[in-house]
């Protein structure tokens, strides 16, 4: 099972002149296995949606419901969503200094399963992910994410999703400024993870280039704080065609 | 938040001739009628908490014997304490900067002599340890290490149990030699220590001078630095760890005194509780000789909790245009939260996010004091003051986010 199910949420940040909604009441299901894209213009809160769900502690939620197999998400600290099974791959991952990559991935996975992994087995793991993510051997050793280019970032994301095998993936623009033959990889990374049963996607982006290689059961158009339009892939190829410019329009 | 200067292209030159017209250069004695009892206003002791002192700054008797020294020497390395009349106390060229300096000087009866013959080369440490008894009646010590040419050598003084320890401290390391010097304050809570240490890095010589401070309520270490011929080079190295009303405070002063020196400080703190209280103080000095020297020194504080003062502060004076390169840069910061947030949202506890940032931040400088039988015991003293007050780090949580 992987039921990720968001209802009605509403969200909103402190700014200087008070609280600001960002979310103003957001729907969606990914059901068991699905891959979902939510495409939308800058500043439609797509990022928010994002943290939101991974319990961020900037963002307020001020309604709604997000459940994971019918678990309250919104009700566990960001650990615990975590152990629920949820995965957040982030646009700008953060550096950690002196933490080393192999001592990152395997307190993660010890957290996740709650039980140390098997040293053997771990190691062949973790260097088959990071292989795969056309990762150097080495990179176990750097500190996380420290000097890392933006590519490797986004690779080192996906090693993580192949390697803690979350329920559901929230994938927050992964695709952006990476060059073709990283994109091609990462989304490589993606495919392999759908491939496994019962694993949900929710691929957050901004264009349209990713979806050429990793195929989503539904596109949803997001703008202004909430979903302006759901519709299959064909969804993705008008926006390729025309842009926001219609969704925009019709919101204001 | 950090302060990156590269002074070299900006540099104020200092008065022509010989004479050291430095403020951070202030002139010795080793009378003690020659340093006024500090009253706190001025510029050396004015981050110091006088009241603590039990009476090491003024007047306090330093005849006090509550403590023990015990050593434990590899095959070859000597150590032995000599009547001050016979010793060669002074051999780094110590003279007494400050009034607790001076009345160790005038106080000891004796010198403990550490010495590593020439040519000397081991890899266990020597290690000498002061244990206090007690600390109502004060002590003074006087420690001279000398490495002797082309020998290599690490040398470990370790500071434990309750004391009012005050003490001047003499390296010497002579030509083509390389010491590892590690002073560990690992102190009883209710400990006062005030050391004043003083190097000479002969020529071609390397030092690597590492202070581990965690213990004691006031642990005040000023440390010199000069160079007795070209070419020698020092790494100062500090680890500290201020809790709840603790003053913990390092003073250094590089004195580049002749050319083709090298220096480079890294300290890093963590402070965690009300009134814990570190200071960083930096000096470096590069003379009219000093040319084509390197220098660069960096702080970095990571503040814990509420309620902790972190002061840093970093000087350079250049007397000559011809040098390699000089910089520094300090930076006193709390817990990132979107650190915190990356690590929590791969499944790691707060609390394990917390201690593995910690842990982070002080890697790679117990990576680079890199001596093996110090490794594993600086990664548990870490992680010793960390689940000390694991419940205060978090009752502080941002944002009323629940507490795993």
């Amino acid at each position: 099972m992987s039921k990720l199910e968001i209802k009605d949420l509403r969200v909103s940040v402190d700014t200087e002149d008070g609280a600001k909604e960002i979310l103003k009441g957001v729907t969606l299901t990914i059901g068991d296995g699905e891959t979902h894209a939510i495409m939308g213009p800058n500043g439609s809160g797509k990022s928010t949606l994002a943290y939101s769900i991974a319990g961020h502690p900037k963002y307020t939620i001020t309604g709604g419901t997000v459940t994971l197999d019918g678990d309250d998400l919104l009700s566990m600290t960001v650990d615990e969503r975590a152990r629920a099974g949820l995965f957040l791959a982030m646009q700008y991952p953060v550096e950690v200094p002196g933490v080393s990559v192999a001592n990152f991935l395997r307190t993660a996975k010890t957290a996740i399963d709650g039980e140390a992994p098997k040293l053997r087995t771990w190691v062949k793991e973790v260097n088959g992910a990071m292989e795969k993510m056309n990762l150097d051997p080495t990179f176990s050793q750097r500190s996380v994410n420290e000097g890392f280019s933006g590519g490797e970032k986004k690779r080192h994301e996906m090693a993580q999703l192949a390697l803690l095998d979350p329920k559901v993936a929230v994938l927050d623009e992964t695709d952006s400024g990476l060059d073709i033959d990283a994109l091609k990889i990462v989304s490589e990374g993606i495919n392999t993870f759908r491939e496994r049963e019962n694993k949900g996607v929710l691929l957050i982006t901004h264009y349209t280039r990713i979806l050429r290689y990793v195929k989503p059961d539904r596109v949803h158009v997001f703008v202004d704080g909430r979903v302006a339009e759901s519709g299959g892939p064909e969804l993705a190829e008008e926006l390729e065609a025309n842009g926001y410019d219609r969704f925009v329009r019709a919101s204001v | 938040m950090t302060v990156l200067d590269s002074v070299k292209d900006s540099l104020e030159m200092g008065p022509s001739g010989d004479r050291i017209e430095s403020h951070l250069h202030p002139e010795g004695s080793f009378d003690v009628e020659d340093h006024a009892v500090p009253t706190g206003r001025e510029e050396i002791w004015r981050f110091t908490p006088l009241r603590r002192l039990k009476g090491l700054h003024s007047d306090a008797p330093l005849d006090g014997d509550a403590f023990k020294v015990e050593l434990d020497l590899p095959e070859g390395v000597t150590g032995a304490s000599v009547p001050v009349s016979d010793s060669q106390r002074g051999a780094s060229g110590l003279v007494p900067t400050d009034r607790v300096s001076a009345r160790v000087w005038e106080a000891a009866t004796s010198v403990l002599e550490l010495t590593v013959p020439d040519d000397y080369v081991g890899d266990r440490a020597a290690t000498v340890r002061v244990v206090g008894t007690g600390v109502d009646v004060a002590s003074a010590g006087h420690l001279l290490v000398r490495a002797g040419k082309h020998s290599r050598s690490t040398v470990v003084v370790d500071y434990s149990g309750s004391a009012t320890w005050a003490e001047n401290l003499e390296i010497v390391v002579e030509d083509g030699a390389e010491l590892t010097f590690v002073a560990v304050h690992g102190w009883a809570d209710d400990a006062v220590h005030v050391v004043n240490q003083h190097a000479s890095v002969g020529r071609d010589a390397t030092l690597k001078h590492v202070a581990v401070t965690f213990g004691g309520d006031v642990v005040r270490s000023d440390t010199s630095v000069e160079y007795a011929g070209p070419g020698g080079s020092a790494e100062l190295l500090g680890l500290y760890f201020a809790d709840e009303g603790q003053h913990i405070e390092h003073r250094l002063f590089v004195d580049h005194t002749a050319p083709k020196t090298k220096s480079h400080v890294v300290y890093k703190g963590a402070l965690q509780g009300e009134g814990a209280h570190t200071v960083w103080i930096g000096n470096v000095l590069i003379r009219k000789v000093a040319e084509g020297i390197e220098t660069y020194e960096e702080n970095r504080n990571l503040v814990l909790t509420d309620g902790c003062q972190a002061d840093s502060v970093p000087n350079l004076e250049i007397e000559t245009g011809e040098i390699e390169g000089a910089g520094h840069a300090s930076a006193t910061g709390r817990f990132d939260d979107e650190q915190l947030f990356y690590l929590r949202s791969r499944g790691v506890s707060e609390t394990e996010a917390r201690r593995l940032v910690v842990h982070g931040f002080f890697n790679d400088l117990i990576r680079k004091i890199d001596v093996p039988e110090l490794e594993a015991k600086l990664t548990e003293t870490v992680e010793a003051e960390l689940s000390k007050n694991m419940s205060v780090l978090t009752g502080a949580t941002e944002n009323g986010v629940p507490t795993a």
